[in-house]
């Protein structure tokens, strides 16, 4: 994979952003990796979590022909993390084409790792009985179309849905309902409290033109304006990207399955075909440790192959 | 459904309707039949063409030439397809005259229209 010298210089940029906040980046190989100063390894006691998305079970174009052998590969990858985290998120279309046998696979492949999977759909998910055949398996205790938000590690975690009633406009999509929910459930919180906002679509407008973004994400963010650390994680793009605006960190993870290409570099975001041998450079998972509740959360986002 | 307006295809679904004693019209000249049917590509996520302008009682049918599923969804006519994986289809027969948006359920940045004289 090439590097595009200005996507350095981009990083090394943020790098300061983030420094002020202790927090060191280094780009290598086209890959942000984020840790705090002094502290290369997440430390014994610290809380540590685990990103994946965009599984797409049951896709088998040439972008990648085994998205199974992939996940697995990205899962025993966690399996060998030093630290056991203490859960897994995925950021959804954990399915290509929502068939109970995708589903079957993820539940079987993802329970193998003994961890705790909370999730939420992307829009591959609810192809089927209008999203039921998410909701039944992933979605049990849930609100709505399977938002929902649990406290671990004195984090404050939710789970949201952009995915739902696409409109015209082409963005994702939250709707009132989700909306005055989550003004209701961070209500009581108190500003110290770390928040991770987990997604499917990126809650900010990557790229308008492809609907990579969510047309009501910035009133969610506004609800969240009060709390000194929030880290939002989305996937949807198959793609690194992160961003950090005042107390917002936002952090786009890759796919264990196939790369898209970066915001407007072809003609339409569609799979991305990679030379032989260069796929597993594209794919990935990522692992969040909490540090410090002043600052936002370190990620280091980590390809299959390195 | 999965036919597809390509000469072999058509050729069959001809001989099919003779073989059922019905739609010998569509049987005199291509032409007619043409008049009854259109396609809509979709490719790079673009619907192609767009606007389709058709006769009422044409039947539409997309096609989906990617590699991403794509569904068609018209607010219009309460019209919504199952995803269309590769090669997948999906018809639609328009009876009435108008102009009908759609979109992309999954995709929905993907616009298309269909009028219909």
């Amino acid at each position: 994979m090439s590097i595009d010298p200005s996507l350095q210089r981009r990083g090394f940029l943020k790098c300061m952003t983030w420094a002020g906040t202790a927090m060191v980046w280094t780009v290598a190989g086209g890959v942000p990796r984020s840790r705090l100063i002094g502290s290369a390894e997440a430390a014994g006691t610290d809380f540590t979590f685990v990103q994946i998305s965009d599984s797409h079970l049951g896709f088998d174009k040439p972008a990648n022909p085994d998205v199974t052998a992939t996940l697995k590969e990205a899962l025993d990858d966690v399996g060998k993390l030093q630290k056991t985290p203490a859960f897994m998120i995925h950021t959804g279309d954990i399915t290509h084409l929502s068939k109970p046998a995708q589903f079957d696979t993820a539940a079987q492949l993802c329970g193998g790792t003994k961890l705790t999977m909370h999730t939420v759909p992307g829009e591959h998910d609810i192809l089927e009985e209008d999203g039921k055949s998410y909701l039944n398996r992933f979605g049990k205790g849930t609100k709505g179309d399977g938002w929902y938000s649990f406290d671990a590690g004195g984090v404050h975690f939710i789970g949201l849905v952009n995915v739902v009633n696409l409109q015209g406009a082409g963005l994702g999509n939250l709707g009132h309902e989700q909306l005055e929910w989550l003004e209701d459930d961070v209500a009581h919180l108190s500003a110290s409290t770390p928040i991770v906002v987990f997604a499917h679509v990126p809650l900010w407008i990557v790229y308008q033109d492809w609907g990579w973004g969510t047309a009501d994400g910035a009133q969610a963010l506004s609800y969240l304006k009060k709390f000194g650390s929030v880290t939002v994680l989305n996937g949807h793009i198959h793609q690194t990207l992160q961003k950090v605006e005042g107390n917002v960190a936002f952090h786009t993870a890759r796919s264990t399955a196939f790369p898209q290409p970066s915001p407007g570099s072809a003609k339409s975001p569609g799979p991305m075909v990679v030379p032989a041998g260069e796929l597993k450079h594209y794919l990935g998972i990522a692992s969040v440790s909490l540090v410090s509740a002043k600052a936002p959360l370190a990620i280091v986002d980590t390809p299959l192959a390195s | 459904m999965t036919e597809t307006l390509e000469p072999g295809g058509f050729a069959r679904r001809l001989l099919l309707r003779r073989a059922l004693g019905v739609g010998v019209a569509a049987a005199i000249g291509g032409r007619m039949a043409a008049a009854a049917e259109a396609e809509i590509v979709i490719d790079n996520f673009t619907f192609s063409p767009t606007p389709l302008t058709v006769k009422a009682g044409t039947t539409v049918t997309w096609v989906n030439h990617d590699d991403i599923p794509h569904s068609i969804v018209c607010p219009d006519l309460k019209v919504k397809s199952h995803p269309l994986d590769t090669d997948d289809t999906f018809a639609y027969t328009f009876e009435q005259a108008g102009t009908y948006d759609y979109l992309c359920g999954l995709h929905p940045h993907m616009h298309g229209q269909v009028v219909v004289a």
